[in-house]
């Protein structure tokens, strides 16, 4: 393959700035003094198989790009102005010294925020800096952190660990691995093939899979890639996946479609519920010193309580016959009898309260498509479901997910060949933390975390998500209340043209602090508001570990550019200045101890590419709840309080929400707001995805643009007609927070009732300083969508499914 | 005298799902200025009875196509074909492909200029 003489192929991993995505793929950089001149997939991989994305293919225009940042910049006019001095490193590192070292001193770390967008491998380094520099307040800059942390959180809440589509990708050889069974049927839910890649699945497998005789049940306002060629496709209302989860469950537990030993063993179904109190029974409720952890069931054989020991996951008498169903009496520590009924009973009855005629009023789904739907998957051993992040974007995440992650819990689908597999770091080795994961990287404290903003508010924030609550924290830049934010530090983040909700409001607070640093790869509206931007490179200029699922690989540098500095580079330096134990000598020492659990090192690593946990590991499937691999004492079971799948959550009950899966209508829809209505007739669902952007990246990249070059708004042909509104016309849309403009795509793809437009628009061709700030306020659909409206346990948004009206832009 | 056409692109387009791999992987093997490239997505949405409608993403060679000559030379894939994340495009000799025509529908077999 080598051509010319000083070529050189480098093999290494995609992950973060380039194609942006979550990717994983391998790939194959052709390098010519020192240039890169050609990358290709890379054949021997195992998770992409040769293949690549647009983006991946278009970056020998991203590299070399006129425009890339190499040199750090310090603002000379006024924020805004775009008035920039070029200085060295050394220059930028002391001033951040001196700044943030200064906001400090004076009001405590947590008065720094330290802020991602999709922050990808650098969201660990994020981390490492924030708390080497003492602050808690890491915040992912989405408002209710709606994307993909809520779903892990949910899932973690029901079932202790995450689970993702089986596509063995656990295996070298793949689906040709004889432990490997093709699902029979994989459920779309809210996914979009050729532009993205949730879960760290690679979308296209899906398509492998479907060549392998896999049908598809898509589920989906829109008529995607999938849905057009789905055996089922349900059409729902933006915002009513909850609802029709609940039908779901409902069709398959009243035609008895679900394993019921599963069930009986290990969920937590029989455990008691107070009917006086509405709260589960517990061990301390019946006897004197007992344990508030520990929980009850009755016991059929001998009429009488037995004690569920959540320690030990077992009962404390042996031989019993626990009910399912049912309601009992027990007699509490002070004498008093109490009526229980068992949590599958209070299951039951939520369930039945979501029969599929209502669910079918709620969702528009006929009937017959919600029943016959609900049967293919129950009755496709294996099935799947795999989810996009609409699943997120919704007050409600919480119970949804619930909902969703019960599905597959009681139809046999859970950690089994093709099914929903539980996803652990390869070897259990963390870099980035996501939800419940604990790496090396962490706060030197508790105490250090206890100012950190929601945590007190929001159970999930306190068991799983260790970030900062974005409505929160933006809100609380203005009032400074309980304490003021001072500085921030935003990398790989575009809150005023990505991943910020009422941008306007984000462009004001960052113009309220004393001091913002900007780390990026190109100048963008946000970081026309910072005081120092530093230059970052791509995957191609770093060294780095890819430690989220499997396989465990490294990325490695292949090429430096100007004066760009890895992230991570960026980031220790820092760390290593305001952290007088920062205990790490280089990137390479900090690497090592990360992967350590794999017993490679890390140039060991890099030598290898990537490597797969072995069977036997808790990082391997299958079946590892009834093998003990999944908790840390050994014993078989799952990662939850009472170590069963929780189909009540105890979670939830601490955190006084309601434990069962249900569904609640989101703020802004046609049901919620029929006084709206009559102003804003359309639902408006944003964040329609392109194959050749990933969010508010590569608007700059020519091979890129020529195909996907103006915002769209998808319309129907009948509502384009009676706006009278013809295809590619410029169009506003509208809603009480504003409006922005789109190029009208009328197509078949969209209900007659909903318009969707994409985001992340910003037009880096147009003037960067203010009021222009690159165009950004013409398209950026975030100025439709509030902040504040995050779900009751601080998570997901409403960015699905929100009301506007639309009209023909007057030239 | 016509010229002998040997080599052609089978497209299985049920699986197409639009993902513009192949059209950036020409513009780079090539280095094409945007707007030009010997492979184009061109997109169907064929309205169905009962509010259905079937979308269609079909790679098109253009005039620019010169199927990957001085690939296929050193024994490699085209680009496209290389690339292609459905795996839904074959290169090979016209009779070869023209046999697995008939193994499923939804296929087209191109013969560019080359």
């Amino acid at each position: 393959m080598a051509r010319g003489k000083n070529r050189q192929i480098v093999r290494t991993t995609t992950w973060s700035a380039g194609p942006g995505c979550h990717g994983g793929c391998g790939v194959l950089a052709h390098i010519e003094d020192g240039k890169l001149v050609k990358i290709e997939g890379d054949p021997e991989h195992p998770w992409n198989q040769g293949r690549l994305c647009s983006r991946c293919l278009a970056m020998t225009q991203y590299i070399n790009h006129p425009d890339r940042l190499t040199r750090p910049l310090k603002r000379v006019g006024e924020r805004g102005e775009g008035k920039w001095q070029e200085i060295s490193w050394d220059e930028a590192f002391d001033l951040i010294e001196q700044r943030l070292g200064r906001i400090r001193e004076e009001y405590g770390p947590e008065s720094v925020i330290f802020s991602m967008g999709t922050g990808r491998d650098i969201g660990a380094w994020i981390c490492m800096l924030a708390y080497a520099y003492g602050s808690p307040n890491v915040m992912f800059a989405l408002s209710g952190i709606a994307c993909y942390s809520p779903r892990i959180s949910a899932v973690e809440t029901v079932q202790g660990d995450y689970c993702i589509l089986d596509a063995a990708q656990w295996f070298p050889k793949r689906y040709e691995d004889p432990r490997y069974k093709v699902p029979e049927c994989i459920v779309v839910w809210g996914y979009n093939i050729p532009a993205s890649c949730p879960d760290n699945v690679f979308g296209h497998w899906i398509i492998d899979l479907m060549k392998k005789g896999t049908k598809i049940i898509a589920i989906d306002p829109r008529l995607s890639w999938f849905a057009s060629r789905a055996e089922k496709w349900l059409r729902l209302r933006p915002g009513t996946d909850g609802a029709l989860a609940m039908a779901f469950l409902n069709v398959i537990i009243n035609e008895n479609l679900y394993d019921k030993e599963f069930v009986e063993k290990w969920t937590n179904a029989p455990h008691l519920i107070r009917a006086d109190t509405g709260k589960l029974l517990r061990e301390s409720d019946l006897v004197q010193g007992g344990s508030p952890s520990n929980f009850v069931v009755w016991d059929t054989a001998s009429k009488s309580p037995v004690v569920w020991d959540s320690e030990q996951v077992d009962y404390k008498s042996a031989d019993l016959k626990p009910a399912i169903a049912g309601e009992y009496e027990v007699t509490l520590t002070d004498g008093t009898r109490a009526p229980v009924k068992t949590a599958w009973s209070v299951f039951v009855e939520q369930v039945n309260q979501y029969p599929v005629e209502r669910v079918s009023e709620i969702t528009l789904v006929p009937q017959k498509d919600i029943v016959e739907a609900a049967r293919l998957y129950a009755r496709s051993k294996p099935a799947a479901i795999h989810w996009g992040v609409p699943i997120d974007m919704t007050p409600a995440i919480t119970p949804t997910v619930q909902a969703i992650t019960n599905l597959w819990c009681l139809t046999g689908n859970l950690d089994v060949p093709g099914g929903n597999v539980i996803s652990r770091y390869a070897f259990d080795a963390v870099a980035y933390a996501l939800p419940g994961a604990k790496g090396v990287i962490k706060l030197k404290s508790k105490e250090d975390d206890a100012k950190r903003i929601g945590a007190n508010q929001y159970g999930p924030l306190r068991k799983f998500i260790w970030r900062a609550q974005t409505d929160l924290t933006l809100e609380q830049i203005f009032t400074e209340d309980p304490y003021p934010i001072k500085g921030m530090w935003l990398q790989a983040c575009n809150p005023v043209a990505g991943i910020g909700l009422e941008p306007k409001k984000w462009v004001e607070a960052l113009k309220k602090l004393d001091f913002v640093v900007a780390v990026d790869l190109f100048m963008n509206p946000t970081t026309q508001l910072a005081d120092v931007v530093l230059p970052a490179t791509t995957f191609l200029e770093k060294d780095s570990v890819r430690s989220w699922w499997v396989p465990l690989q490294s990325i490695n540098k292949a090429i430096t550019v100007g004066e760009c500095k890895p992230d991570i580079e960026i980031n220790f330096e820092l760390a290593r200045r305001f952290d007088p134990d920062f205990r790490w000598n280089n990137i390479h020492e900090l690497f090592d101890e990360i992967i350590k659990p794999s017993g490679l090192t890390f140039k060991e690593l890099q030598q290898k590419g990537w490597a797969f946990p072995p069977e036997g590991h808790p990082s391997h499937p299958y079946n590892r709840y009834q093998k003990g691999l999944l908790r840390p004492d050994g014993k078989p079971g799952f990662q939850t309080p009472s170590g069963k799948v929780e189909l009540y959550s105890s979670l939830r009950e601490e955190w006084e929400l309601e434990p069962v899966a249900h569904y609640e209508e989101p703020p802004f829809t046609p049901v919620s707001q029929p006084e709206m209505l009559k102003e804003y007739p359309l639902i408006l669902s944003t964040g329609r995805r392109s194959p050749v952007y990933f969010h508010a990246e590569h608007r700059n990249i020519p091979w890129l643009r020529e195909i996907d070059p103006d915002p769209i708004m998808e319309v129907h042909p009948a509502t384009a007609g009676r706006h009278n509104i013809a295809n590619g016309d410029w169009v506003w849309v509208e809603n009480w927070l504003g409006r922005c403009k789109f190029r009208a795509k009328i197509t078949l793809v969209v209900p007659e009732w909903m318009v969707m437009t994409a985001h992340g628009w910003w037009f880096p061709e147009e003037a960067g300083e203010e009021p222009s700030l690159f165009g950004v306020w013409k398209s950026n659909i975030n100025q439709l969508i509030p902040m504040g409206f995050q779900g009751k346990d601080g998570l997901g948004s409403p960015m699905k499914h929100l009301l506007c009206k639309i009209y023909k832009v007057d030239e | 005298m016509p010229e002998k056409c040997e080599y052609g692109l089978l497209i299985d387009y049920e699986y197409c799902t639009g993902c513009y791999a192949c059209q950036v992987a020409c513009a780079q093997e090539y280095k094409w200025p945007a707007g030009m490239g010997g492979i184009r997505v061109i997109e169907v949405e064929q309205k169905l009875p009962n509010d259905r409608a079937y979308l269609t993403y079909l790679p098109f060679p253009t005039e620019l196509c010169i199927l990957c000559a001085p690939r296929t030379r050193q024994g490699l894939e085209p680009a496209c074909v290389k690339h292609c994340m459905a795996s839904c495009m074959k290169y090979g000799k016209i009779e070869d492909l023209a046999r697995e025509l008939s193994k499923k529908p939804r296929m087209v077999l191109w013969v560019p200029r080359s």
